[in-house]
């Protein structure tokens, strides 16, 4: 399983963002460039979000994503989160993986509209990680806002749960 | 800085603040003189209450006027509920609803209730008044909580495809349900007003409207004001009641975050 992208362009009114871009991704890949580059319109289009004025892609199956920002249901817990994106996920799968990811039991009972922003971003990590239907994985920029030994706990998660699937990691 | 500015004031403060406007009515009454005709004292006021409470008509009136303008309000909120849902989804159902809840917005009770006279008959009218009143409230309560539902959140449901029930549930509830509850709170006090007065003008027999107009026009002041405070009471009870309802099911739905 793979993604192809095939030449493809995306304009926003005067400014191109991408041209004739193609890449196949066979397994984990990272995607680097500069600021404004078009890193996240490209996820973007991957994910069905936006529509490339060009060429074409294939090989996008089921994604979970990491967005830019978090995204998290404000009045749900971090369990909760996880579970009602998790496709089949049961509680005890994602509280053991929040707590290895730094969480303090009392903190998987708040809602995540009072969690930290680098505790947001864990939960939106797992969440990708942990959605059990998920074939593709999108990420952008997804150990943003993480102190350094969080960001190797957090890699290391991340190399366990992604295994082979095609994915793609934009920093 | 002090916790004026901030929060509620104290109940001692409140009490007195209400202790003062009481005197200065009294003393106000008391200048005007006639017994109270003009304007009836506090204690003849309480009197006049005391006199009707034990009156099995008092309780009629209560329940006829309460049971009709919470229908209206029900009915009204459901159809707000419907239409602005509608009004949201389809631009062209927005574009033919918008003027008739302006026109409705705009018009006075008054010629609303002759309208209304001509078309139901005088016992239905406040369902009717407190309907119409209701209704724009709600719809754009409604429609102003959907424009705030979080569109980040709405993609982030396509992207883990969720299902329907899980994103009005999680998603859209949250969203729309602090604007309709706001709504909805102000609509319980304006439904009271507008369907009173809906009354006062239709004189439907065993209203709390045709009560108060008939002490009017017996020139029972003191009844008139009786009649007044006990509106006033059953508007702020069930805007209250609403208040609590509403907000202990938002909390429920939205958790802290939407409160």
């Amino acid at each position: 399983m793979s993604i192809t992208i095939e030449h493809l362009g995306k304009r926003f009114g005067t400014k191109t963002v991408l041209a004739d871009f193609s890449w196949q991704v066979d397994g984990p890949n990272i995607l680097m460039g500069a600021s404004g580059i078009g890193k996240t319109t490209l996820l973007r289009i991957l994910l069905g979000l936006e529509t490339a004025d060009s060429g074409s892609f294939s090989g996008v199956v089921r994604p979970a994503a990491v967005f830019q920002e978090d995204r998290l249901c404000p009045q749900l817990n971090a369990v909760d989160n996880l579970v009602l994106t998790g496709h089949g996920l049961c509680a005890e799968v994602a509280e053991k993986e929040l707590l290895a990811l730094g969480f303090a039991p009392a903190e998987l009972k708040l809602p995540a509209a009072r969690l930290s922003g680098g505790q947001k971003r864990r939960v939106a990590l797992l969440r990708a990680l942990l959605c059990r239907d998920a074939e593709t994985l999108l990420m952008d920029e997804p150990f943003t806002g993480m102190d350094a030994e969080l960001v190797q706990r957090a890699v290391q998660t991340t190399v366990r749960l992604v295994g082979q699937r095609p994915t793609i990691f934009a920093r | 800085m002090t916790s004026t500015m901030q929060g509620k004031f104290p109940l001692w403060q409140r009490l007195a603040a209400l202790a003062v406007w009481v005197l200065l009515w009294q003393l106000a009454a008391a200048a005007l003189g006639h017994g109270g005709l003009f304007l009836a004292t506090p204690w003849q006021t309480v009197r006049a209450l005391a006199a009707l409470l034990p009156t099995a008509a008092f309780w009629r009136s209560i329940a006829f006027s309460t049971l009709r303008i919470l229908l209206g309000f029900v009915l009204a909120v459901l159809g707000g509920l419907v239409l602005g849902a509608a009004g949201a989804r389809w631009r062209a159902v927005r574009l033919m609803i918008d003027p008739a809840m302006q026109l409705i917005r705009a018009m006075p009770v008054a010629s609303f209730v002759i309208l209304a006279l001509l078309w139901v008959r005088s016992a239905n009218l406040s369902i009717v008044v407190s309907f119409t009143h209701v209704l724009p409230v709600v719809y754009a309560g409604v429609l102003g909580g959907i424009a705030d539902t979080d569109p980040r959140l709405l993609e982030m449901a396509q992207v883990y495809r969720l299902p329907l029930t899980a994103r009005l549930r999680y998603i859209w509830l949250p969203g729309i349900f602090p604007s309709f509850c706001q709504s909805c709170i102000a609509a319980m006090g304006m439904c009271w007003k507008s369907g009173v007065s809906a009354e006062v003008i239709g004189l439907p027999d065993h209203s709390v409207g045709d009560a108060l107009y008939r002490a009017k026009i017996t020139l029972s002041t003191p009844y008139v004001f009786a009649w007044t405070l006990v509106i006033v009471l059953l508007s702020a009870v069930l805007s209250g009641a609403a208040a609590k309802g509403l907000t202990a099911l938002k909390t429920r739905l939205c958790g802290e975050a939407g409160v």
